[in-house]
């Protein structure tokens, strides 16, 4: 059984006790160790069960790269599922569950999956779920459902208490990892004056070299750690960060650090995560290397870990997975845990060798210890259910059909060598090499990622480089080349110097026994969590799967939430074995950012809520928020879609709106319109371009409606332009589209008509712009005074300027309502003055502000259109019988080709009409008028939907627009159209306009 | 996340900064183009795995539409110059036969 060892442990601090509880139960551990070693000191070896075969699940690493052990951590708001227990630091008052089993996790009736594994062999979800199709809803889909998935979301209703937040920074070389290559890196980059971060992403500086037992200089690794680090946090050019995973490279030196500000200490004022966006002109990856697992029948009981991770358990906490384990080994350095586990006093009844001999000086020193040593021998299968109770041996080269040895053990200690961690230097397209001697990829430094120069940006230092001996001196050179690179020119004194014992050859095995049979192969497992094993692989192979890629998604290897850390290379060997061919020919999946997984809290940052996106005000926005506005947004806008007054709900407000602005005056907020002001000598035949309709005929003091279409002819905005003089015309956008318009006018502009002398700005937010609407709206102008409004010194679709009730203003005589109306420009700064102003003098004349919907129903009862409801991108002008604003004098504009093109042109183009149920009801947004007939694939044919629809409570029933095929043809015919609950709404093809036909009322 | 320098403002600065604006140096075809023509304007776009010329544009900055030269494949960029010009200018092209000899120019 996993116990405390009673000395020891190099980072915790047996004077502080931290209490925490698993399952309910309540534990102890020691402050400075991960959750993952607080539980194995509680004997607690069982922590999940596994994704298919529901098998049971033991930690098997000590960092990122754990595929087994997840929790859901903490309660209510603050719970997360499927957190690492080796990446989490164990702290008072933690909370966590196992996940992943049913009901219970020592009793998972789910388990019974593993006694049929022939069901759920490599593309399972692909074969055995096809036929017969009904089976998949009801059978199978829910079967699946209960019994795969990792962890349970959150509750709907928690709300993240917590808080992220983003820092952009810039350095010169940065350094990911802090193991002693990633500090000598930094330290001779820095020593040269270039801005030096360091990044690592555990707790503790220094990485392997002190569990490993190097020595650097003659001191012990952490002495020397210790100093370096004090070395480097008394330089200015430095920046050094712990709990920060370099998370993803991206182009251009473009890296995302992901740092765990405050997940060790709850309840302080700090941000949980933070997210640096780090631009970095070099960058140095001193990431480590992981350690593989070796591939024998019953590698993924509880108690079967990583050699390396043993040793860390030892070392670093004290805390030893067995107490009798047997280490099975390719290679010298799983020695050092033999040793490791003999210092401590635990029980190591052999190490298992597969090499024919061994004899470096760390198997002597085992040997010397006592320790027995098998060679050519591997492990035949791990016994036990559970846990680890035994293994049985056999020879390396054998089928395993028999054992030779059999060993008692409660714990089992693997290496099948190492792997660099290549992830940060492939993100952006660096290339790796396999390296022979020690049977992994490693950067080829002759590919490295480029830079925008076209010049290498990202170097691989110390094991993550493949250096499995001594690594300070290719370190400091990295660090070198990494500042100089940079521009720095000052010259590091030379580095340190690491011992590490000499290492006798690694032989590699994929499969142990090497000649395997079939029932052992079944039981090896290479992606723990996912649930493939070697069988898995090789049927892939002899059902065709050749790529890598589609070998990964069809037997699911290397897709669990460690991404393959552990399987990855083991399963390519055994995929190349399959196929015959070298593993560099098989070739690696593709590495994607980031390194393991990051909250999504830091992904957001401080974007949230209020300030999940800027918020744009209208000078009179104040008003509005004090005077009961129902918001809706706008772009980025907010606008009051209806004022709401007590006793009303939305639809009573805004009918009352509505019948005040036809009887009354009614008061529109219009300042979110675009206004775009275009001058200059061309300004005429620019506009002629970028609208449909002529505009450089139009007069100084006058106004005209124009539409605008992208090259494409369908229709992009529109809006009224008024002539301000020869040579300048101010644009009228709508609310949403002032930015992209100008953009586009821009992009004309600078791009294709570059000598033509135009000038624009957009103006929108200079001017706040209220429309005065309603039967006594020039009553109430007149009272202000300053400016002659009558009818024939200011006719429709004219404009003027001059002071009106004191205030600066431009006054526009157009309408969107049909109603007589003014839209007047005032400078932003008097706006609000100037709404009060019309309030307080229009009061006895019924003034009353009106929200969006009531302009959108105020306009829809004339029949006007609207970007965005009657067109969708897919629009042209004639579908909206607006012929009569598409010149036909001009010989270009843009989008004039367009709609000239076959499909535009077409008789069965769907047009604008009118609708009126026949009930009287209003029509749902969207619905398809249906022919009755089916299309060839069966589905209802339509021919014809709503554009627009509401309640008119001027008109007393429902109105609605809508595109239907010959529409105006077809007037009077009566239309199904589809509700919900297969409802069929009858409606009759009428005039869109349905208020004051001849246009009488806005022109008195 | 790319790098890019306005030939504008002089200003480096990064991708967030600027606004895509797809590939370079088309040519318009308006009324009276052929089928053929005005769908190779409006559609076909040459997507190479290697040189490549793209507008942007400095949208959060001084606001001007400028090209770029750029290796797809690389992400190296060769030079950004003014939108003004119907073909690369001849120190672009320079700069790109210098790291690209077996590039065929710009067709
Ligand atoms: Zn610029």
């Amino acid at each position: 059984m996993s116990h405390r060892l009673k000395t020891g442990g190099r980072l915790i601090d047996r004077s502080r006790d931290v209490k925490f509880t698993f399952n309910g139960k309540h534990m102890k551990g020691f402050a400075g160790e991960t959750l993952a070693a607080s539980l194995l000191a509680n004997g607690q070896t069982l922590l999940g069960r596994s994704f298919k075969y529901h098998r049971p699940r033991g930690i098997v690493a000590s960092g990122a790269e754990e595929p087994n052990a997840l929790v859901g951590l903490g309660k209510g708001d603050r719970y997360e599922p499927n957190q690492r227990v080796t990446t989490t630091e164990v702290f008072d008052g933690l909370t966590c569950e196992t996940q992943n089993h049913w009901p219970s996790l020592d009793f998972d009736l789910l388990a019974v999956n593993s006694l049929v594994p022939q069901f759920l062999t490599a593309g399972f979800y692909y074969k055995t779920f096809l036929r017969p199709r009904a089976f998949w809803k009801h059978v199978y889909e829910p079967v699946i459902r209960k019994s795969a998935g990792l962890g349970k979301a959150p509750s709907p209703d928690a709300r993240d208490p917590d808080s992220y937040e983003q820092i952009y920074a810039f350095c010169d070389v940065l350094i990911i990892g802090g193991g002693i290559a990633g500090l000598q890196a930094a330290l001779s980059a820095a020593e040269t004056g270039a801005r030096v971060a360091l990044w690592e992403q555990t707790a503790h500086w220094g990485g392997r070299a002190p569990v490993d037992g190097v020595t650097i200089d003659g001191q012990d690794a952490d002495a020397w750690v210790a100093a370096t680090i004090a070395k480097l946090e008394a330089m200015d050019n430095v920046h050094l960060r712990l709990r920060c995973m370099g998370a993803g490279v991206h182009d251009h030196g473009y890296v995302l650090g992901y740092e765990r500000v405050s997940d060790h200490a709850p309840g302080t004022d700090a941000p949980r995560h933070r997210l640096w966006r780090m631009r970095a002109g070099q960058i140095v990856t001193a990431t480590g290397a992981i350690e593989r697992p070796l591939s024998f029948a019953g590698n993924d009981l509880p108690g079967v870990m990583l050699a390396s991770a043993v040793r860390d358990y030892v070392v670093n906490y004290a805390v030893s997975p067995g107490q009798s384990v047997v280490v099975v080994t390719n290679n010298d350095d799983a020695y050092r845990t033999a040793i490791a586990l003999r210092q401590a006093g635990v029980g190591v009844p052999a190490v298992v060798d597969a090499r024919a001999e061994a004899n470096g000086p760390l198997v002597a020193e085992a040997r010397a210890a006592g320790i027995t040593v098998l060679t050519g021998k591997g492990i035949r299968k791990v016994k036990g259910g559970k846990k680890v109770t035994g293994v049985e041996i056999c020879r390396i080269d054998s089928k395993g059909t028999a054992f030779t040895e059999v060993f008692d053990c409660d714990a089992v200690a693997m290496s099948g060598g190492w792997s660099p961690v290549v992830h940060l230097w492939s993100h952006c397209g660096g290339k790796l090499v396999w390296d022979d001697t020690h049977h992994f990829f490693r950067p080829d430094a002759s590919r490295p990622p480029l830079g925008a120069d076209g010049a290498g940006f990202v170097r691989a230092c110390g094991s993550a480089d493949g250096e499995m001996g001594a690594v300070l001196m290719g370190a400091h050179e990295a660090g070198l080349a990494a500042a100089k690179a940079t521009g720095a020119s000052g010259t590091p004194p030379a580095p340190a110097t690491d011992q590490v014992p000499d290492m006798a050859p690694m032989d590699a095995v994929w499969m142990m026994p090497r000649n395997a049979e079939y029932d052992l192969r079944m039981k090896m497992w290479l992606d723990y969590q996912n649930d493939v094993k070697v069988s898995d692989v090789q049927l892939a192979a002899r059902e065709g799967y050749q790529s890598v890629e589609h070998t990964k998604r069809y037997t699911t290897l290397g897709m669990a939430t460690d991404q393959g850390k552990l399987s990855n290379i083991n399963g390519l060997a055994i995929l190349s074995d399959a196929l015959g061919q070298p593993i560099p020919a098989t070739g690696t999946t593709t590495f994607r950012p980031p390194y393991t997984p990051i909250s999504i809290g830091a992904i957001a940052g401080g974007a949230t809520g209020p300030v999940f996106q800027p918020l744009r005000r209208t000078p009179l926005y104040d008003w509005h928020a004090e005077n009961g506005a129902d918001w809706e947004p706008v772009g980025q806008w907010r606008r009051p879609y209806t004022y709401i007054r007590a006793g009303e709900d939305r639809h009573k407000a805004v009918n009352r709106e509505v019948t005040n602005a036809r009887t009354n005056i009614g008061l529109l907020d219009a300042s979110t319109l675009g206004k775009i002001l275009v001058s200059g000598p061309d300004a005429g035949r620019f506009m002629d371009m970028l609208y449909t309709n002529m505009m450089s005929t139009l007069k100084p003091g006058k106004c005209r409606y124009g539409l605008m279409c992208n090259e494409n002819g369908f229709l992009m905005d529109d809006g009224v332009v008024a002539r301000l003089s020869d040579d300048a015309f101010l644009v009228h956008t709508t609310s949403g589209g002032a930015d992209h318009v100008h953009g586009w006018m821009e992009d004309w502009l600078q791009c294709e008509w570059w000598d033509w002398k135009v000038h624009t700005v957009n103006l929108t937010e200079q001017f706040a712009q209220i429309a005065v609407v309603g039967p006594k709206a020039r009553q109430l102008l007149e009272r202000l005074g300053g400016m002659d409004v009558s009818r024939d010194a200011l006719k429709f679709m004219e404009w003027s300027e001059g002071r009106l009730g004191g205030f600066d203003a431009r006054v526009f005589r157009i309408s969107f309502s049909g109603e007589l109306s003014f839209e007047i420009a005032v400078p932003a700064s008097q706006g609000r003055a100037f709404w009060d102003r019309l309030l307080a003098e229009g009061a006895d004349l019924g003034v009353m502000p009106y929200g969006t919907e009531a302009l959108h129903i105020l306009r829809a009862e004339k029949g006007f259109i609207m970007i965005g409801d009657e067109t969708d991108g897919t629009v042209i002008p004639q579908d909206l019988n607006l012929n009569w604003a598409i010149s036909k004098k001009k010989d270009d504009f843009l989008g004039k080709r367009g709609m000239e093109r076959e499909a535009m042109v077409h008789p069965d183009r769907w047009k604008l009409v009118g609708l009126e149920t026949l009930d009287g009801s209003v029509l749902p947004h969207g619905a398809l008028a249906v022919t009755g007939g089916k299309t060839a694939n069966k589905q209802a044919e339509t021919e014809g939907r709503v554009t627009s629809t509401y309640y008119s409570p001027t008109l007393k029933r429902g109105i609605a627009m809508g595109l239907v095929r010959h529409g105006p043809n077809r007037m009077g015919e009566v239309l199904e159209f589809a509700g919900p609950n297969d409802a069929r709404i009858k409606a009759r093809i009428v005039d869109p306009v349905l208020y004051d036909k001849e246009g009488a009322k806005q022109d008195v | 996340m790319l790098l890019l320098t306005c030939p504008c403002c002089g200003v480096t600065a990064e991708e967030t900064e600027f606004a895509p604006g797809g590939e370079a140096h088309l040519k318009r075809f308006g009324p009276g183009s052929s089928d053929a023509d005005y769908e190779s304007y409006m559609f076909n776009r040459k997507n190479p795995r290697g040189v490549h010329f793209e507008r942007w544009r400095h949208a959060y900055g001084c606001g001007k539409w400028f090209l770029a030269a750029r290796c797809t494949m690389t992400l190296e960029v060769f030079g950004t110059y003014p939108a003004q010009t119907v073909e690369p200018p001849a120190e672009i092209v320079a700069a790109i036969k210098a790291k690209r000899p077996e590039w065929e120019g710009f067709a």
